[in-house]
């Protein structure tokens, strides 16, 4: 990262030009925007500790009077989403099924193709790649009937395989694309040396691309891991009922407890959902910020 | 590995020896990139096509024209849809630009916390809007959420229902979404302010120019491509929206908060209008082209001049 030019030794800062509003001010309103951001994510965590009839007698937003932990007992294996009473474990299971196997197989394919169309360079190569980062922008709705179609032929609808298909397809347009603007830095004299010293494909990116590409291999692992663990509109056009992914069934169990609101066991269910991903970016932030850029900075 | 015995092509080795040695690395390189380009362009064509047929409950054949294009474009589901996305686009788009421009300039002033402070920022867009539509959905309801609270604390005349609103349901999604990915906007114009050259700045100062002055004049028009890469994605974004306000209004109440992601769900999957359903699906493909291929132009002509600079 290149270190703030701004802030360094030229700086602008504000109170260096002795300029009124203090450095009190920033501080209040970044603080002040930081409550907002956070509100909803205490707001949460808070009602999932807060049993049913409390919240029900006051309001979302509250503290909570004894900790009822059993909110998340229920929520994990015990509450019912349509006629199922296993709780969001099943379907945290199918998340995990499908997120982990689309994850790798996609971030792989993705780095032998980047490293294909950046270094080896093949007969077409430029037109396919052009193609494949088209899907960044091609809307899901294009593509929702055919894979119906599709997944119906093959046998695969309603199964956590063809959802594990369809990610690994799709998501070969930015794992390719990450891993090719990567590899593109990677000098061709090494890879012209290894080649004459009669290295094959395979050999080199086994002995010289893998070995530096760490750095995106775990931008690509985070970005797909995330964006497919997050998915929903395939989870709930393509899977019904026990197979479906996590986020569905959430929606599933906001429609089935519409009349009798369990606000206190969906809390702790929200947050139980929204946890893997949650815990990755906070271990793995800059990881996941390079991958939010490079997407869209392509 | 399998080629670990390979040399450069042994002299007397036959041509056919040669490809099938090859052919591992020929399907790895292949076979992804071809069912994934493959998958694009057939999956497009098989939708365009679709909206041309008469396909109801199940695909068919036969040939029906735009007729589908002036059923969806007639329907009072699609008008409100497009009306709500013209809105919620602009609003949306807008407001977290400018939260976050605020944003990256407060982070930029050298400040204690800046990381802990740029994770807060940015941790909405590691969750699912599944379930930020859920929570917002339980805040913004006003039986349950910020109304009741400020009820229960004495202040009994509030009223917040923009929820439960038909003219101002459209809202919440804009503050949702707000909320959900302004931090980008922040991420990008802080890598921008984070390049600005040093050298301009200095000069600005020597000239005599304020910070205020100096981030008017000098900083900010520098930040103009990212704006608009920041505009094209969030765009793009809106266009597509569908989890979102899934979870936070399902289109309603009635069909107040309609966007065309779930007029396409609703056509192809509720009323089983196939034909219909794609024809939707180009129109919002349509819409998000009318973003992106000025945007590749500007794209192109940047590129070409800096090449030429």
């Amino acid at each position: 990262m290149q270190h703030g030019v701004i802030s360094g030794d030229g700086s602008l800062r504000m109170r260096d030009r002795g300029f009124a509003p203090s450095r009190a001010l920033i501080y209040l309103v970044v603080t002040l925007f930081a409550a907002a951001y956070l509100a909803p994510l205490v707001v949460v965590v808070l009602n999932s500790l807060r049993t049913d009839e409390e919240i029900a007698q006051s309001s979302m937003i509250g503290w909570p009077q004894h900790l009822a932990w059993g909110n998340y007992a229920l929520a994990w294996s015990g509450f019912c989403v349509a006629e199922t009473c296993a709780g969001i474990r099943p379907y945290m299971l199918n998340s995990a099924l499908i997120t982990i196997p689309a994850t790798i197989f996609s971030t792989l394919l993705g780095a032998v193709a980047g490293y294909a169309v950046s270094l080896w360079r093949f007969r077409g190569d430029v037109w396919v790649y052009g193609i494949v980062t088209l899907g960044l922008f091609l809307p899901q709705q294009m593509r929702l009937l055919p894979w119906t179609i599709v997944l119906r032929d093959i046998g695969l609808i309603n199964t956590l395989t063809g959802l594990v298909l369809i990610h690994t397809i799709q998501g070969l347009s930015f794992t390719v694309l990450f891993c090719r603007n990567y590899y593109i830095a990677i000098p061709h004299e090494l890879i012209r040396a290894a080649r004459v010293d009669g290295a094959g494909f395979f050999r080199i990116f086994w002995r010289i691309i893998l070995p530096l590409s760490s750095p995106i291999l775990i931008v690509t692992v985070i970005w797909q891991f995330t964006h497919i663990w997050n998915e929903f509109l395939y989870g709930v056009t393509f899977t019904t009922g026990q197979q479906q992914p996590v986020t569905a069934a959430l929606i599933a169990l906001s429609a089935a407890v519409a009349d009798i609101p369990h606000h206190g066991v969906q809390s702790a269910a929200v947050i139980i959902a929204a946890l893997p991903t949650l815990l990755i970016y906070l271990f793995g932030g800059r990881y996941f910020v390079r991958g939010l850029t490079a997407g869209a900075v392509k | 590995m399998t080629d670990v015995v390979s040399t450069a092509t042994r002299p007397g080795q036959s041509a056919t020896s040669e490809m099938l040695r090859r052919l591992p690395e020929f399907l790895m390189i292949w076979v992804p990139l071809l069912l994934s380009a493959a998958h694009l362009v057939t999956f497009s064509i098989w939708t365009i096509w679709i909206s041309f047929t008469p396909s109801t409950l199940v695909p068919v054949t036969g040939w029906v024209g735009l007729r589908n294009y002036t059923a969806v474009l007639a329907s009072r589901n699609w008008q409100i849809a497009f009306d709500n996305l013209l809105l919620f686009g602009t609003a949306f788009v807008l407001f977290s630009l400018v939260t976050g421009l605020l944003l990256a300039i407060l982070l930029d002033q050298r400040i204690r916390g800046e990381n802990v402070l740029r994770t807060i920022f940015l941790y909405p867009l590691a969750v699912s809007f599944v379930v930020t539509g859920t929570v917002w959905s339980w805040l913004l309801n006003p039986g349950i959420g910020i109304e009741k609270l400020v009820h229960d604390l004495g202040w009994i005349t509030f009223k917040f229902d923009w929820l439960v609103d038909r003219d101002m349901a459209i809202w919440t999604i804009v503050i949702a979404a707000i909320w959900q990915s302004s931090g980008f906007a922040m991420a990008l114009f802080l890598a921008g302010l984070r390049s600005v050259d040093a050298d301009i700045i200095k000069a600005a100062q020597i000239d005599g120019a304020g910070p205020v002055r100096t981030y008017w004049r000098v900083v900010l028009p520098t930040l103009w491509p990212i704006t608009i890469t920041v505009v094209v994605v969030q765009l793009q974004f809106a266009i597509s929206a569908f989890d979102l306000v899934r979870a936070l209004t399902n289109g309603g109440p009635g069909i107040a908060t309609q966007l065309p992601a779930l007029v396409v769900y609703d056509l192809m999957f509720q009323r089983s209008q196939l034909g219909r359903g794609a024809a939707a699906a180009v129109l919002m493909l349509l819409i998000l082209l009318a973003v992106l291929l000025p945007y590749a132009a500007w794209r192109y002509l940047r590129r070409r001049q800096s090449a030429h600079a």
